[in-house]
């Protein structure tokens, strides 16, 4: 046991947590703008994928992640659209796009590579030491970045107040919809980072259903963090450590505890923390409520 | 459907026409996806209609499909009347079927008369609690049910990977096959169709509508759970205790979803595997379709019934791969929604709600 505990186990922690706390940053502005958004799921798999078909396409990692992010972007869009404009039932809507996202990309896996089941391999983005991917520094110096955009600047206090109190926010001139669609498809983006760090940072290519429940593992860690930067990235470490223990658990012999039961420790702290027994847990007021009542 | 309907019959013909409409715009937007993409659709959708319609085998699978679509369809339904979203489906019905394959693997030395039935309700009680934690969750201390499902989701599956790894001392499981032992002859649901699959999970599917429109419809029981959905305020007046209907419309959504999975396990594969059917989000689809109504889930599920049936032969002769009907279940849901809220919108609810008579 006195070797478990490597410099190995703390990069495989960071290396989890990466597309992990890029996607709880977007759910943290999403929902704190007022719109649940369960899509993230999909949006990270659109991510994952059109940064591998990018790559495919143009030969270039960066232009990968810029066509996976923007991609994502689109999706959350339609998000956007039925949630904000629409004002469609907004777990609806996101259940919509994780099916659409699930079903078009194990489509176009076909189309594009024909082939089931996995992408072709493509080039991925640059590494800063072995395990390190460049983007896996990226998501953690976001988490102050968001944190500062949202309580210290005007931007950022006019989008909270969205998601407040939309019917006050409205009222003082703030244009409800408009911060909500940015901050939805702000949300999409930073899945996408999360999707194509799994495909073009971790891995070199797509598979089928590849964020396997990471989008609503993300939408925990906003919660558990209680809808703060810095508190989705505590969650997103949290559960990040939690597979890199069950992975190394895997490895080593006679490990005391059954890995499914560390994976599932995660799962049953959110549930604890969702229920306030343990601190209070306060969504921000306005979550799923439009501006004007119908 | 808005007070403004001139009148009851047109209502109805609303309230079926809207859903028709919903299907067909994503039949239309899933054609351009193939169009762009460079296959032919019309062949494809053929291919899927041969598929699910052509001969004995081909009408078993479709309704092989729609037995736990209907029962996951009935358990979407049941929580969205009283104003809960139970995206925990999948969960529960997982633990159904782990549940059921593990009293069905049993030998208890039981007749088929008590070993069958004791394994349904084993596999009705794990979903029934399973989904009741959600409800309670809800109704004492405020936790939004969207977030424990998901949550009992991931645990369920972690749950069941931990029985069949390491319980194999103490029950009926099969590591190496990840699935829980066969289940004996004694607990098999009988084919209802010979020569094909088709077991007698369509049957209580069905049976489960009738009596869940009877329960929501006609007994003062589903007034309460109604009158909790639209107004919690309306019912706390006429006091009714809407905690306890939380609690119990939830754990009626499970133990339906619990069904599902003893149909899957007694009935389809003869034991409970531990990779999750799926089924749990497009019966999300299958509710909304059906109008959370229990008479009109029984078409609905058909319908993704057909789409899940016809999907493979699709892929075989068209070529299409077999997941876009992922997409389609998904545009369904964006259309449903979407004349719904054309409904809501005063500009365009003429647009959606068209003056059949006055």
């Amino acid at each position: 046991m006195s070797d478990f505990f490597t410099l190995a186990l703390v990069t495989a922690t960071l290396r989890l947590t990466t597309p992990l706390l890029f996607t709880a940053l977007g759910g943290v502005i999403s929902e704190r703008a007022g719109i649940i958004n369960i899509a993230l799921e999909g949006l990270m798999l659109t991510g994952a994928f059109f940064a591998v078909a990018g790559t495919w396409w143009t030969g270039s990692p960066w232009l990968g992640l810029l066509i996976g992010v923007l991609s994502a972007g689109v999706a959350a869009s339609i998000h956007a659209y039925w949630s904000i404009t629409l004002r469609a039932n907004q777990i609806v809507a996101g259940t919509a796009v994780n099916l659409i996202a699930a079903g078009l990309t194990a489509f176009m896996i076909q189309r594009i590579w024909n082939q089931t089941g996995a992408s072709e391999s493509v080039t991925r983005l640059p590494s800063l030491a072995t395990g390190i991917n460049i983007l896996l520094p990226v998501a953690f110096l976001l988490v102050p970045i968001v944190s500062f955009f949202l309580f210290r600047t005007k931007h950022g206090l006019h989008l909270q107040s969205s998601g407040e109190h939309p019917q006050a926010a409205e009222s003082v001139g703030i244009d409800v919809t408009r911060n909500r669609y940015i901050a939805v498809i702000a949300s999409g983006m930073l899945a996408g980072f999360g999707g194509a760090f799994l495909s073009i940072g971790d891995l070199s290519y797509f598979t089928l259903d590849m964020t396997a429940g990471r989008g609503f593992i993300a939408l925990a860690a906003v919660i558990f963090g209680g809808w703060t930067p810095f508190g989705a990235m505590l969650a997103s470490l949290l559960f990040g450590a939690a597979q890199a223990v069950q992975i190394q658990a895997q490895a080593t012999a006679d490990f005391p505890i059954s890995t499914d039961l560390l994976l599932a420790f995660p799962y049953v702290l959110t549930l604890i923390a969702v229920t306030g027994l343990v601190r209070s847990s306060n969504p921000p007021a306005g979550l799923g409520q439009h501006p004007t009542s119908h | 459907m808005s007070s403004a309907s001139p009148s009851k019959r047109s209502g109805i013909a609303l309230k079926i026409l809207g859903p028709i409409l919903a299907v067909l715009a994503a039949l239309l937007v899933g054609a351009v996806i193939m169009l762009f993409s460079g296959q032919d659709p019309i062949a494809a959708y053929r291919a899927l209609l041969n598929g699910a319609f052509n001969g004995r085998r081909a009408i078993a699978e479709t309704l092989i499909y729609t037995a736990p679509l209907m029962l996951g369809g009935l358990a979407f339904a049941v929580a969205y009347r009283a104003s809960l979203f139970n995206i925990g489906i999948e969960g529960q019905l997982v633990i159904g079927g782990l549940a059921a394959g593990l009293v069905g693997a049993s030998d208890l030395g039981l007749p088929t008369a008590l070993h069958l039935p004791l394994a349904v309700i084993a596999a009705a009680i794990a979903g029934g609690v399973w989904g009741a934690i959600p409800g309670a969750l809800r109704a004492f201390t405020g936790a939004h049910e969207v977030i424990t499902t998901i949550m009992l989701n991931y645990l369920a599956y972690r749950l069941i990977n931990f029985t069949i790894q390491s319980l194999g001392d103490w029950l009926p499981v099969d590591s190496q096959f990840q699935a829980t032992e066969r289940v004996l002859p004694s607990a098999e649901l009988p084919i209802v169709l010979e020569g094909t699959r088709l077991h007698a999970g369509i049957i209580v599917a069905v049976v489960c509508a009738i009596a869940l429109w009877y329960l929501l419809f006609r007994t003062s029981f589903g007034f309460k759970v109604r009158t909790v959905g639209l107004s919690r305020g309306a019912a706390n007046y006429s006091g009714i205790s809407w905690r306890t209907i939380f609690v119990l419309a939830m754990a009626i959504s499970g133990l339906l979803a619990g069904l599902a999975g003893a149909g899957e396990a007694l009935g389809l594969q003869g034991r409970h595997y531990a990779i999750p059917p799926g089924y749990g989000f497009t019966a999300i689809a299958v509710g909304l379709v059906g109008r959370n109504h229990p008479i009109a889930i029984i078409p609905a599920a058909l319908l993704f019934g057909v789409l899940n049936a016809g999907a493979l032969a699709m892929q075989d002769e068209a070529g299409v791969s077999s997941e876009i009907v992922l997409v389609l279940q998904g545009l369904v849901i964006l259309a449903v929604a979407a004349f719904a809220a054309a409904n809501r919108i005063p500009g365009l609810r003429r647009l959606a709600t068209p003056r059949m008579s006055t």
